[in-house]
């Protein structure tokens, strides 16, 4: 097996605003990112693919054929957006780090043919990322509390 | 949905390799040049993920502002600007190489009561790291987790 992994930056604004909450308790738990003209940030999105390489051809799958995925379903959606309004698979959720990368999970998984989407890993911050398996394990479970005492 | 938080975080300190179970020729020979007596420092850098569901009411893992608190109080805080052998008390007695160091941050954080603790990375400089998932082998001596 191998994991291939391809990179691609987007741009783009959101702002945390839960309507069930009083505005007195959006800012408390959102903090900054409550402000109601939205902020925004430099993603960058890691796709890691996994596979055998294809005898004939050495590749998982065509980097290519990878970057035309990512280009249509993340970037032409995603890039230089404001995630709250623009992005219609994210409206009735609060636009975190956790959320678009599992909307971007469900956006590449049946697009991915060749391999098995592995892992999407997206940066808001060089400081702070999402991991996101799907349903599966991913490389870091399997250690620690078994599932069952998971919150 | 299997999703992953991390988080990273900046601390400074020094440290000086040096084993008791071992006499001062092996120290020399094992830690080279780590086991300068007067100790010597790095720019640590520790990633820290956490994972859980995500709460619909806040989209998140965990808040941000709690992990941050939560990661100063007990491993930024107590580390940062220190000589490590001295000042952290698990180090009197026990070796402070930066996996030994990993093993105790995994320790120190296990305790976070919004997420479950999935891995401390540890950067001792820029070309290594080291990496804890709260196992450790059987018998080990490693600080416990």
């Amino acid at each position: 097996m191998v994991y291939l992994t391809r990179k691609i930056e987007f741009s783009a604004s959101h702002l945390y605003h839960n309507p069930a909450f009083s505005a007195e308790e959006n800012r408390r738990v959102f903090g900054k990112c409550n402000n109601p003209h939205g902020h925004g940030h430099n993603y960058v999105l890691e796709v890691t693919v996994a596979g055998d390489p294809d005898p004939r051809t050495g590749m998982v799958l065509d980097l290519k054929e990878l970057k035309e995925i990512l280009q249509r379903e993340v970037t032409d959606r995603m890039d230089h957006r404001f995630l709250n309004y623009e992005v219609p698979e994210l409206s009735g959720q609060i636009p975190t780090c956790e959320n678009i990368a599992a909307v971007i999970w469900r956006l590449l998984e049946p697009k991915i043919t060749r391999g098995a989407l592995h892992r999407v890993r997206l940066y808001e911050t060089p400081d702070l990322f999402v991991d996101c398996y799907g349903d599966g394990q991913g490389v870091a479970h399997g250690a620690g509390k078994p599932a069952g005492e998971r919150r | 949905m299997n999703l992953h938080l991390t988080r990273r975080y900046r601390f400074s300190a020094s440290h000086r390799l040096h084993s008791s179970a071992l006499d001062e020729q092996e120290n020399r020979r094992i830690y080279g040049k780590c086991n300068n007596p007067y100790g010597h420092g790095h720019n640590y850098v520790v990633e820290v993920a956490v994972s859980g569901p995500v709460d619909p009411a806040t989209g998140m893992i965990a808040n941000l502002g709690e992990l941050d608190a939560f990661v100063h109080n007990e491993v930024i805080e107590p580390f940062d600007h220190t000589y490590l052998n001295v000042q952290v008390p698990e180090f009197h007695d026990h070796v402070p190489t930066t996996e030994n160091l990993c093993i105790e941050i995994f320790r120190r954080l296990r305790a976070f009561p919004r997420a479950r603790l999935e891995r401390v990375r540890l950067e001792e400089t820029g070309l290594n790291s080291f990496e804890f998932r709260g196992e450790l082998p059987a018998g080990s001596q490693g600080t416990r987790p």
